[in-house]
């Protein structure tokens, strides 16, 4: 018993790092909300006062709603659609003794390790060839590939995390396949397809690189943003608008987290 | 269909009985039922990733003239990428840069990950939410923010001026790869933090205990023990920020300055400006190759020294 607390003993320099650490995370991410209520363009010290009129300005511009409006879509549309595959692919690769399961496995996880840059270059390339103009469709297309191995990453614990039997049990008493799938099986998965859906959402939304290349006349949020940083005037609009972003995308992250709790713990207690 | 297969004699119970053996096989043959609900996502993936790549790379042998490619095979753009000595130099950083921000960033984070895993009791979860936290927010913006710190009239140069520490402004911290490492490491930490973590937390508590009680102290049990066994998750962590970085395009258009560019930057203005796709698609070519000979002898080479400790 000593032992334990001897290896659990607190150390207090291990603390202070953790919390200094915690710092140099949020540190930086926290000056965008507070320059951007600074009443100057420029963003250096001391502060001037403060404002409102950045965010006044921000809810009368009308590109950058389109933009919103435009990443909302792709994400939306790229999330769905691969969350679609990825369980297909999960059920798939969790369900089923399968030859040569492995290496397939693996290439749908490729675009894991490879730099987006690379795919954003192949498919213009690709695009161009093939005569088809740049769009936002180009854009989800290439969210698509890159988001499928964050879904199936996600959703493959989830369907090894509940008992195969209960299918089998739902198939032996008359469901036909879609039955079992859509009275039993989705309805378990349920939190990991949350889970999956905004995963893909957020990671689509903050894209940059491959909608840097394949996006047309209509931006996404993110191209918008970065047209914006060329402007020093511009750049207090960019900051409330990221403070923006920031408050919506914390909010996210708890729900996503709370819904993945619930899920857990239904689990836990029909395992018992 | 079945009309031309099976022949003239066709009777309904024929019919049946070749379908029944359909579905039998369906039904009995495990992995073809498993590779049919794959093969959407399967089909998808083939489409959106071999083809492009196949097209990448034929297209890398073309030739850009004026606004035209040249479509005969050429080894053209490689040999031009190793005669010229700025896309190794471009490469040769990309590769410095993303390693120490690699190394560093799994470095800063042991520490975290090893807190949060041993001695953290209550709210772990709550720990690793506020770890994990800062990277739901906009890449661009979390790269911009070490803009907003570190520029000439930035946080750092502003506000050591107005409480009269210097009086003119650093100018060596923007534009710099040092602001690139920094700006990196803070963007992928928690890719970092969380294998670390993961790894960390697998690690059988009785394992310890037994050092402890075979006369290890704290230090000997760690080296050991404890580094060893989170091995995995340190390796895993360099992979997953290495290989992105690599080919980061905003932290060094943003931060980098002319020191700082990196081979993506590159590849861009081949697709821009400059309007060589070939070259540029030569040079995509090169960094994933590059990338990829990286990866895979730092993994030989870690897997190799795990086996050794194990």
């Amino acid at each position: 018993m000593s032992e334990v607390s001897y290896i659990d003993r607190p150390n207090r320099t291990l603390a202070v790092y953790a919390i200094a650490y915690l710092l140099f995370l949020y540190i930086p991410v926290l000056f965008l909300p507070l320059f951007s209520f600074n009443d100057a363009i420029y963003v250096a010290f001391p502060l001037k006062g403060f404002t409102t009129k950045w965010y006044e300005q921000l809810f009368n511009n009308e590109p950058m709603f389109a933009a919103l409006l435009n990443s909302v879509q792709v994400g939306a549309v790229t999330a769905t659609v691969s969350t679609l595959l990825g369980v297909f692919a999960a059920k798939a690769v969790t369900r089923y003794r399968m030859p040569g399961k492995n290496p397939v496995v693996g290439f749908i996880m490729l675009p894991l390790v490879i730099p987006g840059i690379i795919f954003g270059v192949a498919l213009l390339i690709l695009m161009s060839r093939l005569g088809v103009p740049l769009s936002l469709y180009t854009v989800t297309l290439g969210h698509i590939i890159v988001c499928v191995p964050f879904s199936m990453a996600t959703l493959i614990p989830r369907f090894e995390g509940f008992d195969k039997s209960i299918e089998e049990a739902s198939a032996d008493l008359g469901e036909n396949m879609f039955g079992t799938f859509w009275r039993v099986t989705l309805p378990m998965v349920f939190p990991g397809l949350v889970a999956s859906f905004l995963l893909c959402f957020t990671i689509s939304f903050d894209e940059f690189i491959m909608a840097f290349f394949l996006s047309g006349t209509e931006p996404t949020l993110p191209i918008f943003i970065w047209n914006q940083l060329r402007f020093p005037q511009r750049v207090p609009g960019v900051l409330a608008l990221g403070t923006i972003i920031l408050v919506i995308s914390f909010a996210v992250v708890f729900f996503a987290q709370w819904i993945r709790n619930v899920g857990i713990h239904d689990k836990t207690k029909r395992g018992m | 269909m079945s009309t031309t297969t099976v022949g003239t004699h066709v009777t309904p119970s024929n019919v049946n009985r070749t379908r029944d053996r359909i579905t039998a096989m369906f039904l009995g043959n495990e992995a073809l039922r498993g590779y049919t609900l794959l093969s959407p996502t399967l089909v998808v993936m083939a489409i959106g990733i071999l083809v492009p790549f196949a097209i990448l790379l034929t297209m890398s042998f073309w030739t850009q003239v004026a606004f035209e490619f040249d479509t005969t095979p050429s080894l053209n753009n490689y040999a031009k990428a190793l005669e010229h000595p700025v896309y190794e130099t471009l490469l040769w950083r990309s590769i410095m840069i993303s390693g120490a921000c690699s190394i560093a960033t799994v470095l800063l984070s042991y520490p975290m990950a090893y807190y949060v895993a041993f001695h953290v009791k209550r709210y772990k979860m709550l720990w690793i939410i506020l770890m994990t936290l800062p990277f739901w927010t906009s890449y661009l913006l979390r790269v911009f923010a070490w803009k907003v710190i570190l520029g000439f009239n930035g946080v750092i140069n502003s506000g050591l001026k107005s409480v009269g520490i210097i009086e003119q402004p650093m100018e060596f911290l923007l534009y710099s790869p040092t602001a690139v490492v920094i700006t990196l490491a803070h963007a992928w930490a928690a890719f970092a933090i969380l294998p670390i973590y993961v790894s960390l937390e697998k690690i059988d508590r009785s394992l310890l205990e037994a050092a402890t009680d075979l006369g290890d102290g704290p230090v000997a049990r760690f080296f050991r023990i404890t580094l060893p066994l989170s091995l995995p998750g340190i390796i895993a962590a360099t992979l997953i920020i290495f290989i992105p970085t690599v080919g980061d395009y905003v932290t060094p258009a943003l931060l980098g300055g002319p020191d700082g560019i990196m081979m993506a930057n590159m590849i861009q203005a081949m697709f821009g400006k400059v309007n060589d796709w070939p070259m540029g698609a030569a040079l995509s070519v090169g960094m994933m190759v590059t990338v990829a000979v990286f990866a895979i002898t730092f993994m030989f080479v870690s897997r190799k020294a795990t086996e050794q400790i194990g």
